[in-house]
């Protein structure tokens, strides 16, 4: 008898936002059951509701609706919205999560959400997806992507306004009869190994602070509210328009920090990402239109994430953001204009008013316990003086065994934190679980492949409107009128979202109803969406290398925002040229290439030994690699942490636990000599001291650290009262009482040789350093003295309450401008001497000791680790992932992921949950025995080819060898390709003086049609034309 | 044509350029200056490929005696090809390329090859302006010329 496993191989994720859905699309990818339990009728949270993405500017739900349209076709995902978690219990491995499931009133299985049920529905309610800017029906689609992809009857209403009248309209116009009044509430159980909550956190309500005139004057807005006005699917269609008078407004103000950094409302916390998103509204609505005046009322810009402060600076230059550091006292309406008058106290101490046209709130986010708190309340979790749920900060996703938590339930938080802390989560639940891994799932089964090789081409072209994105610059209507004269197109459509859920059943039925078979989509870049579309095909028993993209929006419209006619007519152009490809393309069956079920990770700091711990602890044989004598990297040079870590505790713990695993092989004062293969099989060289080891793997993690950047001024290296933040931090540590004398001053200058024009980036974690260094000097000596010199303090998120901690207990904080840096004076001792605006004059601070915050500077081994594992690094010298918000460990390169400070400085709980993310992102390939080879490999037509083997000697993947053959009684001498190894680069074909060898996807036969449609002379003069 | 109207024409010229972007880096920084909404001339049509070595010769030449004015090469910046040298490879066939292009009475200049990253799309827009103008100031092709007659 086998002993069955004890654990159950399913996971419960509460919480169907962003975070719930990466963290089922990872677990489910490595082989467990998901359960995704999402309280509203639809999963998409509220990135869902956003616009636009910073720092990037990505259509937010052109990102999140692939995500979510994976997630609704994963063969191991089941979505159950409209419920409410009554209970989990049970033990780690083994819970029972009881689950209330609220009437829909709708069957999912027969809507088909035609909307005819909303067209004579008599109720009108506020749309709570558009935050009541517009109303909606009792029956409803929250909105156009919502998955499921339904209706929804609300028979409650919200406090004020009734809901459904059971007037029972709906039930005689619905021709699929879907509609089902008494649908009662059902008690459902889950059994299920391990529990996920990503429940988010609500915005906070400004109705509570009256200063602001939220809800008294209409034109009062929250962000979250201007989100919905900037989006081409809310209530204006994007157009900016302020809601008194559907007038466009000129000046419009954004007021940062309400409801955050606030003690009225015990919120002592930073919200963490409003500074952010505040410059993208301005930066969008500018955009939109371009009159507009933004100003930003602010108290610091916590522009402390990779790429923030390029952004911020952009924003101000190219924008004309205008910034004004104030304290807002009121807030008042000129009732005949309906104008707004902001009265504030500026930097410099004076009060001042300006009149508006539109205020904007940046509102923060609320703890979990305090606005939903049912969840926190039945489920018994510890919560902090936020009301944000506690973990530990050395553990940081880890609620208690067994239950995990990801996204802002944890801390008010931006996307890619959140999307690495549900990886960070599913590895955690495939760590317990890993038993049981691959027990409770199915196999998904698509359609026979109906082979379509020899038929004449009837191409499907779908356009995509990408809302305003596209359709705000091309013509879309035209371009279709257009592609309908095109030879071999059968059939044309355009979509609002091209990506979206329902649109994909479109795509499948048309496929099907028109007998088409071969598709171009013409919408965005190919580069994120062509999977999704891919399997579009396969599920209406198309081979997926049947599709072809046009890209018109990121190469088209986007970047020809000024020119809509000369836009219009170069996306015909391009589908043309596109359609002249899609008639050549043939069916692509991939090959299957064996995956080494083991990995290797670069760089031994705490990220290295996470990430080698978590992938070791989910059964994976990992080698770590560590170019110095031993393993904690920049963890040698943190003594103490402000938020819980016993830094020697943690360093000597995961020391042992990485050491011991058996598991894992740590290799110290070693270095990744060579690498070779690609994904599944890679095979390395690792020098070590006892000689050349060689290593074969199939996923790469690099975690290769940064350091402290070392100053070249202020007298550095010359006074030996100057140091560096680490510096006083290791002096510090081994300080007492006695060492620091009543009234020994210190001064710390934040940003030195950084956020300049050098190095253009903020290292996120030196304010809270000197907030944690100036802390531990008052508590050695509270009579000592500390300045903090500062531009913006970035304190983020909790860490809030130490800059405050810090105040009270005295600490001086004195903000400069960076056109006014500090100066030393030290001809008789050091004296400081800066600009203080407030009072308008210098000041000299006398110093016995200077400190400067000099931040990270990257590995300056990057650039060398980014050649040998073919991985870009960015400007800054830190490796660039895939996507900054939806990829943060992920690289393009397939098999390689990062983590840690290397990708971008971070806190010890941050590279933690980061590392075990990767290490998930990672097991997402090593899972599995196999995987599917590279498409577009190349091939070899031995009639044509002649042996020269020029081939040979141009394949940087040795994949082609001469092969000499009998065929027919004659020997034969020709290339041949060995599919597992051409990574498809396609260098072979243009060497091939016999074109012998042609590339899937791109053969000549393709590539060659669409340089004759280009320069065809009927589509010649067309910019003359226009 | 009265040469009145050729000064017309050469006034009223958009160049047609044919783009090649590897997928990996010029073809993501191009896509990066759309997402940063950087504004650059619509002359320019993007063809795919998956890597700068794979830009067969003849493909460029097809396209400038099928009436391109000109045509844009972008690949990795040395040494960071995702396929090891491909770039290399595409820089050494531009070297011979550029002898037969002289052959047959056409401007170097009419063909680019530049390292743009997946991190570059300001670089990219900027290029594209620039080849935009060389090539208007160019004039049209010669040989497109003879095959408009």
């Amino acid at each position: 008898m086998t002993k069955k496993s004890e654990t159950i191989g399913a996971i419960a994720v509460v919480g169907g936002g962003i975070t719930g859905v990466q963290a089922a699309l990872d677990l489910a990818d490595m082989g467990y059951k998901v359960y995704v339990l999402e309280k509203s009728p639809t999963i998409g949270g509220v990135m869902a509701q956003l616009d636009k993405t910073f720092p990037t500017n990505d259509c937010s739900m052109c990102i999140l609706s692939p995500k979510l349209v994976d997630c609704a076709r994963h063969q191991n995902i089941e979505i159950l919205t409209n419920v409410v978690v009554e209970g989990i219990e049970g033990n780690p491995g083994n819970f029972t999560v009881k689950v209330l499931k609220k009437p829909r009133f709708i069957d999912l299985e027969k809507c088909t959400s035609c909307g005819s049920c909303e067209a004579v529905c008599p109720v009108s309610l506020p749309n709570a997806f558009e935050y009541g800017l517009v109303k909606r029906k009792a029956i409803y689609k929250p909105f156009p992507q919502a998955i499921p992809n339904a209706y929804v009857i609300d028979k409650e209403g919200d406090g004020k306004h009734r809901g459904c009248v059971d007037c029972m309209r709906c039930v005689k116009e619905c021709k699929s009869g879907a509609i089902n009044h008494e649908q009662k509430p059902e008690h459902l159980l889950f059994h299920v190994g391990a529990v996920i909550i990503a429940a988010g956190s609500p915005p906070f309500d400004p109705v509570v602070k009256p200063e602001f005139g939220y809800k008294k004057y209409k034109n009062v807005l929250t962000s979250v509210e201007f989100e919905r006005v900037l989006s081409a699917s809310g209530p204006t269609q994007g157009k900016i328009l302020r809601p008194s008078d559907q007038k466009h407004p000129i000046k419009v103000a954004w007021v940062h920090c309400v409801g955050s950094r606030d003690a009225s409302v015990n919120h002592d916390y930073c919200s963490a990402m409003c500074c952010m998103y505040t410059a993208k509204e301005a930066v969008i609505a500018k955009e939109h239109a371009s009159d507009i005046e933004p100003t930003v009322f602010y108290i610091d810009v916590r522009s402390y994430g990779k790429d923030f402060d390029k952004y911020i600076n952009r924003a101000k230059k190219e924008q004309g953001l205008r910034y004004v550091r104030s304290r807002i006292s009121e807030i008042t309406e000129d009732p005949k204009t309906r104008d707004l008058r902001i009265k504030y106290e500026d930097d410099k101490g004076e009060f001042k008013e300006e009149t508006y046209n539109l205020v904007v709130l940046s509102v923060g986010l609320c703890g979990a316990g305090e606005r939903h708190s049912e969840l926190m309340d039945t489920l018994g979790f510890d919560v902090n003086e936020f009301n944000y749920v506690r973990t530990s900060a050395d553990d940081p996703v880890v609620i208690k065994p067994g239950i995990f938590v990801a996204g802002s339930f944890l801390e008010p938080q931006a996307i890619p934190e959140s999307v690495m802390q549900a990886s960070a989560a599913a590895a955690n639940a495939a760590a317990l679980l890993k038993d049981s891994r691959g027990t409770l799932v199915t196999e998904k089964k698509y359609p026979a492949e109906k082979d379509v090789s020899a038929q004449k081409p009837r191409i499907g072209v779908f356009l995509c409107h990408c809302g305003i994105n596209i359709g705000g610059y091309v013509d879309v209507p035209a371009v279709v009128e257009y592609v309908k004269s095109l030879e071999d197109v059968a059939f044309v459509e355009s979509n609002i979202y091209t990506c979206s859920e329902d649109t994909q059943k479109k795509i499948v039925d048309a496929i099907k109803k028109h007998d088409l078979n071969r598709i171009l989509i013409a919408a965005c870049t190919p580069r994120t969406h062509e999977p999704l579309f891919q399997k579009s095909l396969r599920d209406a028993g198309l081979n997926p290398y049947l599709l072809e993209m046009t890209n018109i929006r990121e190469q088209c419209s986007w970047v020809h925002m000024d020119e809509p006619a000369k836009a219009t007519e170069k996306a015909k152009q391009l589908i043309a040229m596109t359609v002249a490809k899609t008639r050549f393309l043939q069916p692509i069956q991939e090959a299957e290439i064996p995956v080494l079920q083991k990995a290797l990770v670069i760089g031994g700091g705490i990220a290295g030994m996470t990430a080698a711990l978590s992938l070791a602890d989910q059964g994976y044989e990992t080698v770590l690699v560590e170019k110095e004598k031993r393993l904690g990297g920049y963890l040698h040079k943190v003594y103490y942490t402000v938020d819980g870590i016993d830094i020697p505790r943690l360093l000597k713990e995961i020391t042992e636990k990485v050491s011991k695993h058996p598991l894992i092989k740590v290799h110290t004062s070693s270095q990744v000599k060579t690498l070779k293969g690609y994904v599944g099989s890679y095979e390395s060289d690792i020098q070590t001291p006892t000689g050349m080891i060689p290593f074969s793997h199939g996923v790469i993690v690099v975690t290769v650290g940064a350091d402290e950047y070392t100053p070249h001024t202020y007298h550095y290296g010359k006074d030996p009262r100057v140091l560096t933040q680490s510096e006083l931090e290791k002096v510090l540590s081994e300080s007492t009482k006695e060492d620091i004398v009543d009234g020994e001053t210190f001064v710390m200058i934040q940003c030195v040789e950084c956020r300049d024009e050098k190095r253009p980036y903020c290292s996120r974690i030196c304010c809270m350093q000197a907030v944690k260094n100036a802390l531990k000097i008052k508590e050695l000596n509270p009579r000592s003295e500390v300045f903090v010199l500062y531009r913006d303090l970035m304190t983020y998120g909790f860490k809030e309450r130490f800059y405050k901690d810090a105040r009270e207990k005295g600490v001086m904080f004195l903000q400069y401008d960076p056109e006014k840096k500090p100066e030393l004076e030290s001809k008789n001792g050091l004296v400081v001497k800066v600009h203080e605006p407030m009072l308008g004059e210098y000041l000299k601070i006398p110093a016995d000791h200077l400190i400067l915050s000099t931040g990270l500077q990257p590995n300056l081994d990057n650039p060398a680790i980014g050649k040998l594992l073919k991985v870009p690094v960015n400007d800054d010298g830190f490796f660039l992932e895939a996507h900054v918000k939806l990829r943060p460990v992920d690289f393009s390169t397939r098999g390689v992921f990062v983590a840690g400070n290397c990708h971008v400085p971070k806190f010890i709980n941050e590279s933690i949950y980061q590392a075990q993310a990767a290490a998930a992102r990672a097991a997402t390939i090593l899972c599995k025995p196999t995987l599917k080879a590279e498409p577009n490999v190349a091939f070899v037509d031995e009639d044509l080819c002649s042996g020269c083997s020029i081939c040979i000697s141009v394949c940087p993947y040795n994949a082609i060898e001469r092969v000499e053959e009998k065929k027919d009684g004659k020997t034969v001498i020709h290339a041949k390709i060995n599919e597992g190894l051409c990574q498809g680069c396609g260098t072979c074909v243009s060497a091939c003086p016999s074109s012998a060898i042609q590339q899937r996807g791109f053969k000549d036969k393709q590539i060659l049609p669409m340089i004759e449609e280009m320069t065809e002379k009927k589509l010649v003069s067309y910019l003359k034309e226009s | 044509m009265s040469e009145e109207k050729k000064d017309h024409k050469k006034e009223d010229f958009e160049p047609r350029i044919v783009g090649f972007l590897c997928n990996w880096c010029s073809y993501a920084g191009a896509d990066l200056a759309g997402t940063s909404r950087i504004q650059y001339p619509p002359n320019v049509r993007i063809i795919r490929v998956m890597c700068s070595g794979s830009v067969d010769s003849m493909y460029i030449l097809r396209a400038l005696l099928e009436g391109a004015d000109g045509v844009f090469v972008g690949g990795c910046h040395p040494g960071d090809c995702h396929y090891i040298d491909g770039n290399y490879k595409a820089r050494r066939r531009m070297v011979l390329l550029e002898n037969i292009l002289g052959t047959l009475g056409l401007e170097k200049e009419r063909v680019w090859l530049r390292w743009i990253s997946a991190s570059e799309g300001q670089k990219f827009a900027d290029t594209m302006k620039e080849m935009t103008e060389s090539i208007r100031k160019l004039g049209p092709s010669p040989i497109a010329k003879h095959w408009n007659l």
